[in-house]
């Protein structure tokens, strides 16, 4: 008997409904405790990043509640699964906000969750930092008094990749693209396809592949570029994903026949081992690496790294500097805010206005909050190299772009931004290079 | 172009073989539509790409890592597809379809969770084993030859061996008996519950297999479960639900078509089992190898 009744399932979402009446912008007096709500990936593939920005946040709220917290006050964070879905995520948040007290929320790993976050962060008028997430629209395509970005953006990270692939491989002829396909894969290439274009217009792209996110397998696409021997194969895929076409590609030969771009890669190398050969270029979405040629034996970044590694078992990845960055951050607008308003507690408006204009040390460079409340974060990519200290491929050949170099300028967007760009940013005189040092 | 793009075909048809042809037969014999077969496939790799990673750092020999694969599968197959079926399933048997859905969807979330307190939530891989085997040239083009030689040499040996057992072992013409008419082959001095626990295992444990297997190839990250059994319910769907001869083919079919689309239109590869399985069930809605017959209750 051949019979299969397909059963459908509604789910019945329910909505939180009338926002408590806005605060007062004036200073108050201080909490009890500093509640921060984090959404973070805590399921789902994208847990690689939100797992380790969670153990990162504990690691450095308990270090920051140590030295007394923020103004005197503890920090208490409160996470919100993004792995639940974007429904799931707003009601969460709401009610992080409405019901435990939330002044601050860290929101979020997903561009998708940002974009849905950044109206109810205005709604309820609470102090949103977006943490990690990268879409470069945000900013471009709206204006959010109440949401604030601690970290670069997408166009930055893909013209500074652009900028090394051209620094590195100037004479490349041909290239094909590997992305994941969502947004993020789609945006990406969409902004390095409108710099190529500019910079160098008779590359050809040979293959576009979006494979679905999550693939298990890509053979065929191996097999489609081995076939076809593009000079440089792009991938801005991360995650299993990512793993999972470089074991492949390497097990057949194709890391050694293109060059690799992978402007995510730097959260992979540990787990790749021995896999990723030497000569692949690779980034982390900003300056990170916990051997950053400039500040690796700084005493914070050692501090950091150690912690990290007791307690994890493993170097930090970028999305534990992102959380850094956002968690400091947000300690020094809270400190600059309290400065204006003679040691009393600041309400979330005179936090969001200490924002603007903002500078901060992270741990591998500084970080300025623009008056659009996008973060200027610098950029640093490198090529791999194999050497008898670590069982995995470090960065070499480094080159770190500043932020302002390669971030679009306020007021413009991106893509048009990226089809202006001309030669001379290659070669900028801003632009510092290292070489792998012990 | 389309040699290649059909040896890559064969590959991944392969694994979706091993996956659907469990699916398919659980279906055929218990009447259950079971969602947590995505969480024996994951299981089944995680067990599987843990023990080759500790057998690494132990120091033993490479090939040792392939009969370890059956290993695990089986191990996956017989203890939590046994617990699941003697637990849970047994008590939905004949029990309306959205009970039995509901039922096997809440073990699916339950070992999608304990899959994450195990193993955590960084991706694993432990790809010693196709290293190990090296790769093959096929005019100018380098395949591992553990996709293009053994997955689908794994394939075939399971879907001869299932034809075998249910055609030729006594076992086997008594799960036949059970699917036939369970009453007439009680009453025949059959253990229908005996038969239920048996197939339920040898479905999981297939599934296990097929995440075994693919743990040399790919990154084990949480929710690979479901995406593969998204993928095998296409194929058990176009096959028709409890055909085992139909489950390879439309495997087959499925993955060939899914590479040519990478190379001649990448924009429908994720679309083209559901085209295809659409496509067959628009024509026949059975599906491709199910004869209709009236019910019998």
């Amino acid at each position: 008997m051949v019979r299969m009744k397909l059963a459908g399932a509604v789910l019945a979402g329910t909505v939180l409904a009338g926002a408590l009446a806005p605060l007062p912008a004036l200073a108050q007096d201080k909490p009890k405790e500093l509640v921060v709500g984090i959404a973070t990936f805590l399921s789902g593939p994208a847990s690689v990043f939100g797992v380790p920005g969670r153990n990162a946040a504990d690691l450095l709220i308990e270090e920051l509640n140590a030295k007394g917290g923020i103004l005197g006050v503890p920090v208490k964070p409160v996470y919100v699964d993004e792995g639940a879905g974007t429904n799931q995520l707003l009601s969460e948040y709401r009610r992080v906000v409405q019901e435990q007290g939330a002044q601050v929320m860290l929101g979020a790993i997903s561009s998708g969750s940002c974009n849905a976050l950044a109206p109810v962060a205005e709604d309820l008028k609470v102090v949103n930092v977006m943490w990690d997430c990268g879409t470069q629209t945000i900013f471009e395509d709206g204006k959010w008094k109440y949401s604030v970005r601690t970290q670069g953006h997408a166009g930055a990270e893909m013209m500074a990749t652009l900028l090394y692939l051209m620094k590195v491989k100037p004479d490349f002829k041909s290239i094909a693209v590997v992305n994941q396909d969502y947004a993020w894969g789609r945006e990406s290439w969409a902004l390095f396809q409108a710099g190529l274009k500019a910079l160098k217009p008779d590359v050809k792209v040979v293959a576009e592949l979006f494979p679905k996110f999550g693939a298990p397998d890509f053979s065929t696409e191996i097999t489609r570029l081995s076939a076809l021997r593009p000079d440089v194969v792009l991938s801005t895929s991360w995650g299993g994903d990512l793993d999972t076409f470089v074991q492949q590609a390497a097990a057949r030969g194709l890391l050694k026949q293109s060059t690799f771009v992978l402007p995510l890669a730097e959260s992979s190398l540990e787990r790749l081992g021995n896999v990723l050969p030497e000569g692949v270029i690779v980034g982390a979405r900003g300056d990170h690496y916990w051997l950053h040629p400039k500040t690796k034996n700084t005493p914070e970044m050692q501090a950091f790294v150690k912690k990290y590694k007791d307690k994890t078992g493993v170097y930090p990845i970028y999305p534990t500097f992102h959380m850094q960055q956002a968690l400091t951050g947000l300690a020094k607008a809270y400190e600059k805010a309290g400065a204006s308003t003679g040691g009393k507690w600041p309400s979330k408006e005179q936090v969001i206005a200490a924002f603007e204009g903002l500078e901060f040390k992270s741990l591998t460079g500084t970080i300025t909050i623009r008056a659009d409340h996008q973060g200027l974060e610098d950029q640093m990519l490198g090529t791999t190299k194999r050497v008898p200290e670590y069982p995995f491929a470090v960065y070499d050949k480094m080159a770190l772009y500043p932020g302002k170099l390669v971030t679009t300028p306020v007021g413009e967007k991106s893509l048009d931004w990226f089809a202006k760009a001309t030669q001379s940013l290659v070669n900028d005189k801003s632009i510092e290079t290292f070489d792998y040092a012990k | 172009m389309l040699l290649l793009a059909a040896l890559d075909g064969l590959a991944y048809g392969s694994l979706i073989f091993l996956v659907a042809v469990g699916l398919s037969l659980i279906f055929g014999v218990l009447g259950i539509i079971n969602v947590a077969h995505g969480s024996f496939y994951a299981i089944g790799a995680y067990v599987a790409a843990a023990g080759v990673l500790a057998m690494g750092a132990m120091g033993l020999p490479a090939w040792l890592a392939f009969p370890f694969l059956l290993v695990a599968a089986a191990l996956v197959g017989t203890v939590v597809g046994g617990v699941v079926e003697i637990v849970l399933l047994r008590r939905v048997y004949g029990k309306e379809e959205v009970l039995q859905l509901i039922v096997t969807f809440a073990v699916f979330m339950i070992l999608e969770d304990a899959q994450k307190v195990v193993f955590g939530v960084q991706p694993y891989f432990a790809n010693a084993p196709m290293n190990w085997l090296g790769t093959v040239d096929v005019f100018g083009i380098y395949y591992t030859k553990y996709q293009l030689i053994l997955m689908p040499l794994v394939a075939l040996a399971v879907l001869v061996g299932l034809r075998f057992f249910l055609r030729r072992t006594s076992f086997g013409r008594a799960i036949v008996a059970v699917t036939q008419d369970r009453e007439a082959a009680t009453a025949m001095g059959i253990d229908a519950a005996k038969v239920y626990l048996i197939t339920f295992i040898i479905g999981a444990s297939l599934a296990a297999l097929g995440g075994a297997l693919a743990s040399a190839t790919t990154s084990l990250t949480p929710g690979i479960g479901a995406g593969t059994l998204v993928l095998s319910f296409a194929v058990a769907a176009t096959a028709g639900l409890g055909r085992i001869e139909g489950a390879a083919v439309a495997a087959l079919l499925i993955g060939l078509g899914r590479s040519v689309a990478v190379y001649f239109a990448p924009e429908f590869d994720v679309l083209i089992p559901y085209l295809i399985m659409m496509l067959v069930l628009l024509v026949r809605p059975q599906g491709l190898f199910s004869t209709v017959q009236t019910r019998k209750v």
